[in-house]
């Protein structure tokens, strides 16, 4: 080994390697692509809803309950409003603030792994016992409580959800950092004298990357999912707001209209799936052999 | 691992250590959720005696202070989660502000009604979602094993919530095969209590056909909630194979000419069972999570709606309480699932 001044030759080649000889294959795998494609037409949409969307999702200037028609694809509500662009509007709550929550969690759930990890002494254990207070709960109930003691709005459904989804972080990237950190090749970026901060950021950083943006990408459909179940509930998004899991609330209420529950149901489960496919074939492919199968909370959903 | 001056007669207790520690973790654990508990109580503003008494009784500064004085209230607040504690050990869980009952007796009344509903629905996941798995496996790569690749997929992805409704608008308001909700139709008394759990109730007092009402009502939210667990299974139960399918033992199996069948079922199977069951942990988890929104919508008057109800109207004892047996429950089990593992497979009680 040289004494070369960064440890960066010594880390680049696992990552480096994975990429050049794997990186288009994953590109090939129909699910992939599958997810990608409806993941981004969400984005698309969201992006795009005013202009999509043929009415204001809040005017209630139709006639109640119309089933879906030419002028009203997903038929209209028992206020009189269009079914199709609330749920064209609907994207722009459930996608970004799914996205929001995620980076939250892994921000936070990472620093705090990472941090027990790596120093161990006390962070670790108290780190530790912390994930596995909120693993003893069941992540809606929860979500729920948390949320009705702060107040029932999107927001605090959005602190609450992350309150429950850091956990999984925390734990997958402290196992990492204890496996990485006693590896050889930190060891010896260590003994050339780099800091513990460098050795955090330049030498374990790019090995976790991957196993926890798999997380991410399935943790985003569970964070839709909990986010519409907790809407579902009352407890997140409020009237008149479209939001999807709360368009499905009132479905239920009136049920034998059923396109007033079923097409906003269906945006759930076409964004959620999306995600899904996506970090299922990305697992895939980073860890062929599913080493990593244990994603704890990432695997409960509503 | 095995120290050489130590006997070998001790074999017996590495398990009574591994047992011993995961119940002190067990006992650490519980501590951690009543302060959980209690400390979440403390987030919400107001005086939680104004609402536990009720509009009269709080008129009367004497019985404020009662209430006040029972949970310590005028005290601060690590005397105050100790005087908590301190009833719960007494089995106190405090009075619901909902239902001006002893938290625990609601609990006794809607428990029951989640765990019949749990237990079928648990039953169904295992007894479909095993069978997938292994096809999956044994078909890996092929058509059979993408096809339940994606339907798995789909089955993690669907939001209960909608699943239900669904469900209702086919086999209820279409089809009329099942009821649309309840325990009973109206007009069928309960059985006497037992458990709790009609249908068992029913059938141990001979009334078939309350049982026959009951499950009746019970089989189709305990398919909705079987949903997502099937998937998770299937998912589990494949990957627990693909690991073993390969190995030494495996090949010997075939090799001195054993059929297919019982080389899956005997030699496979068995090796795959410690990573089958610690999901079940996770499948509880969900049975639990779905119940909340389940019980929402078929009007299933059990754990799950209470929670939801207290946390609606901000019923603190209730609210504590809830996720007080939520947790234990939860932990519990996933300590049996650690036992069971261990028993199953003996080389990790040694760790």
């Amino acid at each position: 080994m040289t004494t070369a001044p960064t440890p960066t030759p010594v880390v680049a080649p696992p990552v480096a390697q994975r990429r050049r000889r794997r990186g288009p294959e994953v590109l090939r795998r129909p699910l992939a692509l599958i997810g990608l494609a409806i993941g981004l037409a969400w984005f698309v949409i969201a992006i795009a809803a005013p202009l999509i969307a043929p009415y204001d999702p809040l005017a209630q200037e139709f006639e109640l309950f119309q089933p879906p028609s030419r002028d009203h694809l997903f038929g209209t509500d028992e206020l009189g409003r269009d079914v199709f662009s609330r749920v064209i509007y609907g994207s722009r709550l459930s996608i970004p603030l799914a996205l929001l929550l995620v980076a939250l969690a892994t921000l936070l759930g990472g620093v705090l792994g990472a941090l027990a990890g790596y120093f161990r002494s006390w962070v670790d254990p108290v780190v530790m016992r912390c994930t596995d207070l909120v693993f003893a709960f069941p992540a809606i109930i929860l979500a729920m409580v948390v949320t009705a003691s702060l107040g029932p709005n999107i927001r605090n459904a959005v602190l609450a959800i992350v309150i429950v989804a850091w956990p999984a972080y925390a734990r997958v990237v402290r196992g990492l950092v204890l496996s990485l950190g006693d590896s050889e090749f930190v060891q010896s970026s260590r003994l050339l004298g780099s800091s513990s901060r460098r050795a955090l950021v330049r030498d374990i950083l790019p090995n976790v990357a991957g196993p926890v943006v798999v997380l991410a990408t399935l943790d985003l459909a569970n964070a839709i999912l909990l986010l519409a179940g907790l809407s579902f509930l009352g407890l997140g998004a409020q009237p008149p707001d479209p939001e999807w899991g709360s368009m499905v609330a009132v479905g239920t209420q009136y049920f034998q209209y059923w396109w007033m529950g079923t097409f906003p149901g269906l945006a759930i489960f076409s964004a959620v799936i999306a995600f899904n496919f996506l970090g299922d074939s990305l697992r895939d492919w980073l860890d062929p052999r599913g080493a990593s199968r244990d994603r704890g909370r990432g695997a409960q959903t509503p | 691992m095995i120290e050489p001056g130590r006997p070998r007669s001790r074999a017996p207790w590495p398990f009574l250590r591994f047992l011993g520690r995961r119940l002190a973790a067990l006992v650490v654990l519980a501590l951690g959720i009543t302060l959980i508990a209690f400390v979440l109580t403390q987030l919400v503003p107001g005086d939680p005696a104004l609402s536990a008494l009720g509009p009269v009784t709080s008129a009367d500064p004497e019985a404020v202070a009662a209430y006040h004085e029972k949970w310590g209230m005028d005290k601060p607040l690590p005397v105050q989660y100790l005087t908590y504690l301190g009833n719960l050990l007494q089995g106190d869980l405090g009075i619901s502000q909902l239902s001006h009952q002893p938290v625990l007796d609601d609990l006794r009344q809607t428990i029951p009604a989640t765990a019949e509903l749990a237990f079928l629905s648990m039953a169904l996941a295992i007894l479909v979602g095993v069978p997938l798995g292994i096809i999956a496996a044994i078909r890996q790569n092929r058509a059979a094993d993408h096809t339940l690749r994606v339907v798995s997929l789909a089955g993690i992805s669907m939001p209960t919530f909608w699943l239900a409704l669904l469900a209702l608008y086919v086999f209820f308001f279409r089809l009329n095969w099942f009821p649309g909700g309840g325990r009973l139709d109206p007009g069928v008394l309960p059985p006497d209590q037992i458990t709790g759990m009609y249908t068992l109730d029913a059938v141990l007092q001979g009334q078939w056909s309350v049982a026959r009402d009951a499950l009746h009502h019970l089989v189709l939210p305990a398919i909705v909630l079987a949903a997502f667990n099937v998937s998770l299974i299937m998912r589990y139960t494949r990957s627990a194979i693909l690991e073993v399918v390969n190995d030494d033992y495996v090949r010997a199996a075939r090799a001195k000419g054993l059929p297919e069948r019982s080389v899956v079922l005997r030699h496979v199977l068995r090796a795959a069972l410690p990573s089958i069951v610690t999901v079940l942990g996770l499948v509880f988890a969900n049975v639990l999570t779905g119940a909340v929104l389940v019980e929402n919508i078929f009007s299933w008057p059990g754990v799950g709606q209470y929670a939801y109800q207290a946390s609606i109207e901000l019923d603190l004892p209730a609210i504590m309480g809830v996720s007080l047996f939520v947790a234990i429950v939860y932990i519990t089990v996933n300590f049996v699932v650690d036992v069971l593992y261990g028993v199953i497979d003996p080389r990790l009680r040694l760790r």
